[in-house]
């Protein structure tokens, strides 16, 4: 059950926890976010509740955005996402306009999940891309096979390659969940969750953390 | 120069720099580490002389530290924010040319001694 936040990677540093062991965190922005909608099963047929976060002009706002702000009362955002059935567990009620914090949501030693858009690292060989070990040697008069993808299929028979056959293409740029991420540490007073491990994506982009 | 909310996490590694006293390779120390038994914790002394600090100024800085025990070489490697360390004592300065005293591994006895560094002029500072 998505419960979550929309942040921001700020980027990564270690930390050391109570056994004295130093831990590879990420620090993420995570909120203030503002209540825009609350959908019902009455109006939507389904229940959950979106969020806005990250400020934006009015004027790179389009208008039936400005719109949908002014109906909740809060001044344009730049990410709006919806949180499918949240609070339906916790029996909590989010109204419009209303505030969320971090604190609201995770405290420190929880396991979260974070979800980004991996780095894009354009287009990329089987090497790299499905962590293939390549062809042959490197050496004894091996020449051009060292990053290959060896075979894509048999002969006559099925004389096709067959669908989803892995091969070179665009490599990253997609939705990436990361999931169990201790929160090491929850800094209130600038918004700051700070979780063990990576997340995906490049620092200052946008992310979701889901509990 | 580190992003603003980054250094705001690592503002208590920063306080806890504080608490150790100006010492490089060369330097003579007593490290007090905390050790956990069971339920019980205590504290044991190590001493020894440094012979490397790696990674000055990050979250990762640790210090080597060399002692010959009962005649074999014993070499510690401390991570110097790490909440096990108690303190560090600065015993005896040293009088070394580099910054990483290795060849102190190759000597025994006599050949092993470094000369004390004495006064307070700015190379003893940092």
């Amino acid at each position: 059950m998505p419960i979550g936040l929309i942040g921001k990677k700020i980027g990564m540093t270690s930390l050391f926890n109570a056994d004295g062991r130093s831990v590879a965190c990420t620090v993420i922005q995570a909120g203030p976010c503002v209540v825009t909608q609350v959908k019902t099963e009455d109006t939507d047929g389904y229940r959950a509740v979106q969020m806005g976060f990250g400020e934006r002009k009015e004027k790179n706002t389009p208008k039936p955005l400005q719109g949908h702000f002014k109906k909740s009362g809060t001044t344009p955002k730049r990410k709006l996402v919806e949180f499918r059935n949240m609070g339906v567990e916790t029996e909590t009620t989010y109204e419009v306009g209303q505030e969320v914090n971090v604190t609201d949501l995770f405290e420190e030693g929880q396991f979260v999940d974070v979800v980004g858009t991996s780095k894009g690292k354009g287009f990329q060989g089987v090497v790299k891309r499905y962590n293939f070990a390549g062809v042959g040697q490197a050496t004894h008069g091996q020449h051009n096979r060292l990053r290959a993808p060896g075979s894509i299929g048999a002969s006559s028979y099925p004389s096709r390659v067959f669908k989803g056959m892995r091969m070179a293409g665009r490599m990253g740029g997609n939705r990436v969940k990361v999931k169990n991420l201790r929160v090491e540490k929850i800094m209130p007073e600038a918004n700051l969750i700070v979780v063990s491990g990576a997340i995906p994506g490049a620092n200052n982009s946008t992310i979701l953390i889901q509990r | 120069m580190r992003n603003q909310f980054i250094q705001m996490v690592e503002a208590s590694n920063a306080e806890a720099r504080k608490k150790f006293p100006e010492f490089r390779a060369g330097d003579t120390v007593n490290v007090r580490v905390r050790i956990k038994e069971g339920e019980k914790e205590r504290i044991q002394q190590y001493q020894g002389v440094v012979i490397q600090r790696k990674n000055p100024n990050t979250n990762g800085e640790s210090f080597t530290v060399r002692k010959v025990s009962n005649g074999v070489g014993v070499e510690r490697i401390f991570p110097l924010l790490s909440p096990n360390i108690d303190g560090v004592d600065l015993v005896r300065r040293g009088k070394v040319r580099r910054a990483r005293i290795y060849y102190l591994r190759g000597r025994m006895g006599k050949a092993a001694r470094i000369k004390e560094r004495r006064g307070n002029y700015a190379s003893a500072t940092k």
